[in-house]
């Protein structure tokens, strides 16, 4: 074994090396540790607590909707009282499209964006790459602060907040309600809806902080995964998560800045009339007709120009970690490391011609839908094969059946259904009925759920010992796995089904007519999965909080595994490694046959010639 | 515990599957009869129905491979080797190609629904515009031209109104002229497999062929497909189809009771 390897004591000695060092820093304040903290650690654990957090307010405004699609119009018990009162404890018409548009909003910007590239982006980065830090640390700082703005005006945007302050007249009932797409005129005209008002300004606003956010972290992601590589860590002995990360980043940096000016544009139009989006004309609830010479559907063009990208930075940061995850709960190497790089390259780069299939039937020119479909549905190719290599990978493992494990199955498995959906809706034709119905619902809830978030919750598992020196009970993380995964399933299998039926989505009553009238009940079946499922994410919460102090300790290398990370002490100390780690291998030889004595081999592990030689003979 | 897992996941799968089976049988499938009611409809349902063929055996081959593997990893024993693979070449080089090649079918396949219904023959130049749709929050304004007038592109003094109650021909295809007075909002009638936005400040025809006669009670359902405020859910309306005659007389009727002022009835 390598002398280069002080970091191999498994055993558990987590005490011992606690507290990493090399650096020689001065004392930090308590607040300059925990709470303005540069290091990209304390950033991540940051950025993931928030996103937990985030995770269960998001999740409230879910059931919210699923109350109402279950029992529409009926008085909502406890919320009901607490947040709408005044309108007897049930949900109005206007509260509903608030609660589906702020669910979406806080999901997207406020969870899955976040969780992926800023809690394990920024946790996972320079330990997985042999580095001490971020190349610009106050930046990445910055790129956490800078949620809190956004947060705030977000929950202003949802008619949360005094009225003198927000400017939000009407409270909940006049927060923001154009859907997360916030389509014109809808969002640019301030008397087409209650939420049209100031509380869509504020949504803009908050959107704007998410997106300076995001780029200062994508900006901090590319320069150091470019430039602070440990010695040996060629492009190709990259982990997949990095491989995943630095490929999110480009997207961000170019797709980010269109929506960024796009959401400019759109808060001129509404403040200082330069009407980009606004035809000449229009007369909405009696106010003055518009001055107009703008365009609607360009809003919809600059938004997918950015959102269809960034459905992408919503996955494959999850795909990554998910590869580095089944490698080593199969005790195998990925099978197709360079096609799944190839893969995610691809589908980076025709991410960004594939935008119009969320415009199909918008009016925009037909012949154009023509090469949008092309090219979205050899989009599911990269997807497929990268699919077929998580089935190679596990194939002829030796596999743990641990949480982790089983939530990265759930990833490949939801996958699957998630991409065979995207073709029937990459078809135009039959995209014309499907569009805008549940079958949409059900399409980016198995995608952005089923896979980014079943993969969130391996991540979060398998990560946790090198956060917290200590591990999540693995019998609660299965039952919250069997829960979620069963309400999961039941809640949003059926949305298929609803979707053929022609149930269109943003709906506060469906019922009312006649051909949805009967789908009441399979609707009921599903709330009671959601409430399921919410229920269960305690489960989360509660393991995390409390193996965080009592977990089970552990030692750097909890996992048998390759990677950079599991050399650093766990927790890793101020500056991560206390010997700068040297690459020697691939991230993923495990069972190697040039080791005898273990099935695995980290990345730092020096093999003498001879003994590779001896032992790759038999 | 492993083999339950491999069995958990396969379960899984298999009530997908079995869901999916039952689904038209519980009515939880396309509206209505289950049929469409347009020419282009039914290119349309051929065409999901091809698509959920394939995919049902790719989601199948897909998810009896999963669970090969986790059973064969559940199973194996101490003393057996791991497969030390980095990955095959070939293996590779079949899975890009073979699905490549069923995309394209895909892709290339469905042209022509598309350009039938958007871009070729039946342009909509060649239909007769029979009306001219309005969506406005929350409601559907329709205007029809006079008995044996073309719709013209402004509002004619003899021309009729309606309101959430959409009257065309059965039996040939038909255009409508889709308009939005406010903001945007979308026509989607199911059983028709139809749907346009209505984009403001456009003006956008929109052709079908309804196939056979549906009024009265029978009428089909016109929804609102793209949110437009709060009451999006409440833009409720009825497309009627008559055959040509019952389509006259139902204009010449509106339009009696529209321009009959009580002056004529009390001269006589
Ligand atoms: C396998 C390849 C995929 C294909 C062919 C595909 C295709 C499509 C199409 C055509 C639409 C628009 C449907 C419509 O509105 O009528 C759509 C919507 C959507 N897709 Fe995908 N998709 C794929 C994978 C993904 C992935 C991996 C994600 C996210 C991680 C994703 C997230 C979404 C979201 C969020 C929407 C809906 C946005 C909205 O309208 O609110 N898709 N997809
Ligand atoms: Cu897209
Ligand atoms: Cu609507």
């Amino acid at each position: 074994m390598s002398t280069l390897h002080p970091t191999l004591d498994h055993a558990g000695h987590a005490g011992d090396d606690a507290h990493g060092h090399g650096h020689g820093h001065h004392e930090l304040s308590f607040i300059q540790k925990y709470v303005f903290s540069t290091d990209h650690k304390v950033i991540g654990i940051q950025f993931l607590i928030t996103t937990m957090l985030m995770l269960m307010v998001g999740g409230a405004l879910a059931l919210g909707v699923r109350w109402q699609l279950a029992r529409p119009w009926e008085y909502m018990p406890i919320a009901g009282d607490l947040t709408f009162a005044r309108d007897g404890g049930q949900i109005s018409p206007e509260y509903y499209t608030m609660l589906f548009t702020m669910h979406a909003t806080v999901m997207i910007f406020l969870v899955i964006i976040p969780v992926l590239a800023g809690a394990f982006g920024n946790f996972l980065i320079p330990l997985m790459i042999g580095a001490d830090d971020m190349a610009f640390p106050t930046l990445n700082m910055l790129s956490y602060w800078f949620m809190w703005p956004a947060i705030l005006f977000f929950a202003f945007a949802a008619g949360i907040g005094p009225e003198w302050l927000t400017g939000v007249v009407g409270g909940m009932d006049a927060g923001t309600a154009q859907g997360w797409t916030s389509y014109p005129l809808l969002s640019a005209v301030k008397t087409s809806a209650p939420g049209s008002a100031m509380a869509q300004t504020w949504w803009l606003m908050a959107v704007t902080f998410v997106g300076v956010s995001s780029m200062m972290g994508s900006v901090n992601y590319m320069t150091t995964i470019i430039n602070m590589r440990a010695p040996g860590m060629t492009l190709f002995r990259m982990p997949l998560t990095i491989w995943a990360m630095f490929i999110t980043a480009i997207l961000q940096a170019f797709a980010l800045p269109v929506l960024t000016a796009a959401g400019f544009m759109l808060v001129a139009d509404r403040l200082l009339g330069t009407c980009f989006f606004i035809p000449a004309g229009i007369v909405i609830n009696n106010a003055a007709p518009t001055i107009g010479g703008g365009q609607t559907l360009l809003w919809q063009h600059l938004f997918w120009f950015y959102s269809h990208p960034a459905v992408y930075i919503m996955l494959l940061p999850a795909m990554g970690m998910v590869s580095d995850m089944l490698a080593c709960m199969c005790r195998k190497p990925i099978f197709g490391y360079k096609p799944m790089v190839y893969s995610m390259a691809a589908i980076a780069g025709l991410g960004f011609i594939v935008w119009g299939h969320h415009m199909f039937i918008s009016g925009m020119n037909p012949a154009l839908g023509m090469t949008f479909m092309v090219s979205t549905i050899m989009i599911a190719l990269p997807s497929a094969i990268k699919t077929f290599n998580w089935i190679g990978t596990i194939w002829g493992g030796r596999l743990q059946f641990n949480g982790v494990m089983l939530n990265c199955i759930a990833f490949v498995s939801m996958f699957i259904i998630g991409g065979l959906s995207g073709i029937f809706m990459a078809a135009v034709p039959v995209d014309i009925y499907i569009h805008d119905t549940y079958f949409i619902v059900a399409h980016f809830h198995y995608v952005l759920f089923g896979s980014t978030l079943f993969g969130v919750f391996a991540g979060i598992q398998f990560w946790f010992p090198k956060m917290w020196g200590r591990m999540m009970n693995d019998t609660v993380a299965k039952f919250h796995f069997v829960l979620t995964f069963i309400g999961f399933n039941v809640t949003f299998f059926p949305m298929h089904m609803l979707g053929v039926a022609g149930m269109p989505r943003r709906y506060a009553d469906p019922y009312h007519f006649e051909y949805l009238s009967h789908l009441l009940p399979l609707n009921q079946v599903m709330t009671a999965a959601a409430v399921l499922m919410g229920v269960a994410q305690f489960l989360l919460l509660g393991n995390f909080a409390y193996s965080m102090f009592f977990g089970e300790k552990c030692g750097r290398n909890p996992w048998n595994a390759n990677g950079l990370e599991w050399t650093a002490p766990s927790p890793p100390g101020h500056g991560n490694f206390d010997v700068l780690p040297v690459v020697y291998h691939g991230p993923y030889e495990y069972s190697s046959p040039i080791v005898k004595d273990k099935d695995y081999l980290m990345q730092t592990e020096y093999v003498p010639l001879a003994q590779r030689q001896t032992n790759a003979g038999h | 515990m492993g083999r339950f897992w491999a069995i958990f996941f396969v379960a899984t799968a298999v009530i997908a599957v079995a869901v999916s089976w039952f689904s038209p049988a519980l009515h939880w499938w396309f509206p209505g009869d289950g049929k469409a009611h347009s020419n282009l409809g039914l290119r349309i349902d051929d065409l999901f129905h091809l698509i959920l063929v394939i995919v049902s055996i790719t989601f199948i081959g897909t998810h009896a491979a999963l669970g090969y593997v986790l059973w064969r990893g559940a199973t194996i024993k101490p003393e057996d080797k791991v497969l030390f693979s980095h990955g095959s070449h070939s293996l590779e080089v079949i899975w890009t190609i073979v699905p490549a090649g069923i995309l394209l079918f895909i892709a290339l396949y469905q042209m022509d629904v598309w350009a039938k219904y958007r871009v070729k023959s039946f342009s909509p130049a060649e239909t007769e515009a029979v009306a001219e749709v309005t969506a406005r929050q929350f409601e559907w304004r329709i205007r029809y031209p006079a008995r044996g007038k073309k719709l013209q592109p402004t509002p004619q003094p003899d021309d009729v109104y309606t309101v959430n109650e959409l009257h065309v021909p059965t039996g040939r295809p038909v255009s409508i002229s889709l308009r939005t007075e406010d903001v945007q909002h979308s026509f989607f009638v199911p059983e028709l497999r139809v749907k346009q936005d209505a984009v403001p400040g456009l003006v956008i025809p929109v052709w079908f062929d309804v196939i056979d006669r549906r009024t009265g009670k029978n009428a089909m359902e016109l929804v609102c497909a793209e949110l437009c405020g709060w009451g999006h859910y409440k833009m409720k309306a009825r497309v009627f189809a008559e055959s040509d005659e019952e389509f006259e007389q139902w204009r010449e009727k509106i339009a009696g009771e529209q321009f009959d002022d009580g002056f004529k009835k009390a001269a006589e």
